[in-house]
């Protein structure tokens, strides 16, 4: 949408990464969905389908080190962002082989390893503790760079305000990257929020700000990736609103009544995926092939992945005294 | 051994200066705390930043949120951050960072994450500041799993603990009490660490036992001077950390007395004296000679009329009261 003539574009390499990273999330996010609807599994789930294209973008151009936060609808970061998904399958389904030990769950995933440092349920809380990350990244003299993820109703929260304005007045390595799917909860965009578009406010923080087709892997490429070579420059934060939608409200079981009418049947007729993968084959970046062969892989890990979870043991009730500090608490 | 007289601040300063020089990761942020601001409101972070710098000593906007979320990413990429949040009352504008993620997120992250993070706030009643800026709020933190609540009472504990707080290895609130920060005493120049969670007691009695911490150790010891003058021989129990507190040093002071008034400078109901002298009642029914009795504050905001203040803080006079009723 705002994408400068000498914008960074994705190469084919670069399109099927996105798309694999896209298909990876998609084919996971089903696989909740179906093991919940079977009874297999209990947890609240915050679906993320249709909003693939923002997070497999910006994790195709992070690195391994790169960190981020993350927030309750927030299981496609993480996807995305090359989490291991048996560990994470342990953890939703609540056992020890989780990545928090059946400790944290859906809402709290946490993974250090590959830079997935905070998962947070509560509404905004992901950018007051990237500042921190970030300010480390400074501190380090490294040029890892952090990505706080939130929605768009988080940009009605005062740790949105605080965190811009921090970030920007410390040149903080960070990018927020907030998904506008149109509904905070149940209120739409514009009952909720002051301004058309949330990156006008970056105006009011100083930093760069834009509004992306955040379902067009192009746009999204150009400006995230704009963003994460300014941060590792040391030229500071950038904010990105990236447009899109949420195909299963805002949580599993959710009716969707608050919507009007046809909204999310024409939200689902720009489903980002079947488009994305359309183009992919009409510009002859991959074959029917090569694009089947990805998705049979990434089933079986996905399944493979599942099976373990599901299988795996829940925790010791000791733990409940562990990790509460460092040491453990007496019984 | 050589001392220097300081008073609580100066402690701090002195703690602070030590903790920096000696560890490159420790890092200080906070409203005001950079020398170009004058080096803190109340001057305690005095130096740091023109001896190390402003990326490691760092002044905010008046940002209490930021200011902890901050802290917390920091400490979780291997940091040490010493937070300030200038007074008490405005933790509560931050509560969601420290209740939510700086205490939770060891346990939370299944121990894979941790956040080492003091946090140094002042407060108290004394000085006419009123409902906003004086509140002993120990207790809603001490409430909280995952984070340790330090209360110091005289200098060279300021020093001493403030140093454990920082090379904890988890977070910590650290409470600067007004109505003790100005009681300068000689502290030892090599005063290092005093471990968290250990109870002090300052003066050794026989017939009652008085719980206390921050402030309130300094009108306990005035209080004691009074019933020595009365033939009651009273043990001071200062308890340093507020969460976790030392039951053992406690309830061996109680068992020893067999009468214990706890007394706190925080609003009386529900606050930690409740905890406390039920703990001790459950432990050592039969043992007791009297019920343990509390003092607090009486459940209204902190007044600023000098007369409604000086009624809201439990005096010397009231702790004697309360413990020559003990001893009838």
């Amino acid at each position: 949408m705002n994408t400068a003539n000498n914008a960074p574009q994705p190469d084919p390499e670069a399109l099927v990464d996105i798309y694999r990273r896209m298909l990876r999330i998609e084919r996971n996010d089903d696989a909740i969905l179906t093991t919940i609807r079977k009874g297999r599994l209990r947890m609240p789930y915050y679906s993320a389908r249709g909003q693939e294209v923002i997070a497999a973008t910006v994790s195709h151009l992070l690195r391994k080190e790169d960190q981020i936060c993350t927030i309750y609808r927030g299981i496609q970061d993480m996807v995305a962002k090359d989490m291991p998904l048996k560990p994470l399958w342990a953890e939703i389904a609540g056992g020890v082989d989780g990545t928090c030990k059946g400790k944290g769950g859906p809402m709290h995933l946490t993974h250090p390893e590959t830079g997935v440092m905070v998962t947070t349920g509560v509404v905004g809380s992901s950018m007051p503790i990237a500042n921190g990350l970030a300010w480390a990244s400074l501190l380090d003299g490294s040029d890892r760079v952090v990505v706080a993820y939130f929605g768009d109703g988080a940009s009605n929260i005062g740790a949105f305000h605080e965190s811009l304005n921090l970030a920007s007045v410390w040149k903080l390595p960070v990018l927020f990257v907030c998904s506008n799917n149109g509904y905070a909860e149940h209120t739409s965009f514009s009952n909720g929020t002051s301004v058309d578009q949330i990156s006008k406010r970056a105006i009011g923080y100083g930093m760069p700000g834009y509004t992306v087709d955040g379902n067009d892997p192009w746009d999204m490429y150009a400006h995230a990736a704009t963003a994460v070579e300014r941060a590792r420059a040391g030229e500071g934060p950038t904010l990105l609103e990236c447009m899109t939608f949420r195909f299963h409200g805002h949580v599993f079981g959710d009716d969707s009544k608050y919507m009007a009418p046809g909204e999310l049947d024409a939200a689902k007729a720009r489903d980002p995926l079947p488009i994305f993968r359309q183009r992919l084959l009409d510009e002859g970046h991959a074959s029917e092939d090569q694009l089947d062969q990805m998705r049979e892989e990434i089933e079986a890990e996905v399944a493979e992945a599942r099976e373990f979870g599901l299988a795996s043991a829940p925790p010791s009730v000791e733990e409940l005294r562990r990790d509460v500090f460092a040491g453990e608490m007496a019984a | 051994m050589s001392t220097t007289k300081m008073n609580s601040l100066q402690a701090v300063n002195s703690a602070l200066h030590q903790a920096l020089g000696e560890d490159e990761k420790v890092i200080v942020l906070g409203e005001d705390v950079g020398d170009r601001e004058g080096g803190g409101v109340t001057g305690a972070t005095k130096g740091l930043s023109d001896k190390y710098g402003d990326l490691r000593v760092r002044s905010t906007p008046i940002s209490e949120q930021a200011i902890i979320g901050a802290g917390i990413g920091a400490a979780m990429a291997g940091y040490k951050p010493v937070a300030e949040i200038m007074l008490m009352n405005f933790t509560t504008v931050a509560m969601d960072m420290i209740f939510n993620h700086a205490a939770k997120l060891r346990f939370m992250s299944g121990g894979q994450t941790s956040v080492p993070l003091t946090i140094r706030t002042l407060t108290g009643a004394g000085w006419q500041t009123a409902g906003q800026h004086a509140d002993h709020l120990e207790g809603w933190f001490a409430h909280a799993a995952g984070m340790k609540v330090v209360c110091p009472s005289n200098p060279a504990d300021y020093k001493g603990l403030l140093l454990s707080c920082i090379q904890d290895p988890d977070p910590c609130l650290f409470i600067e009490s007004a109505g003790s920060l100005f009681v300068p005493m000689d502290v030892p120049d090599d005063q290092g660490p005093i471990p968290l969670g250990k109870a002090n007691v300052a003066i050794q009695g026989k017939d009652v036992t008085i719980v206390t911490w921050s402030a309130q150790t300094v009108r306990a010891k005035a209080a004691i001077a009074e019933l020595d003058k009365l033939g009651i021989s009273a043990e001071l129990v200062d308890l340093r950390t507020v969460s976790p507190w030392d039951r053992d040093t406690v309830l061996a002071s109680a068992e020893k007395t067999g009468r214990v008034l706890v007394a706190h400078e925080a609003v009386r109901d529900f606050g930690p004296g409740a905890e406390i002298s039920a703990t001790i009642q459950e432990e050592l029914f039969g043992k007791l000679k009297k019920p343990v009795r509390r003092l607090g504050a009486p459940k209204c905001p902190v007044p600023f009329a000098k007369v409604l203040e000086d009624a809201f803080i439990v005096q010397p006079d009231a702790m004697v009261a309360a413990v020559v009723d003990l001893m009838s």
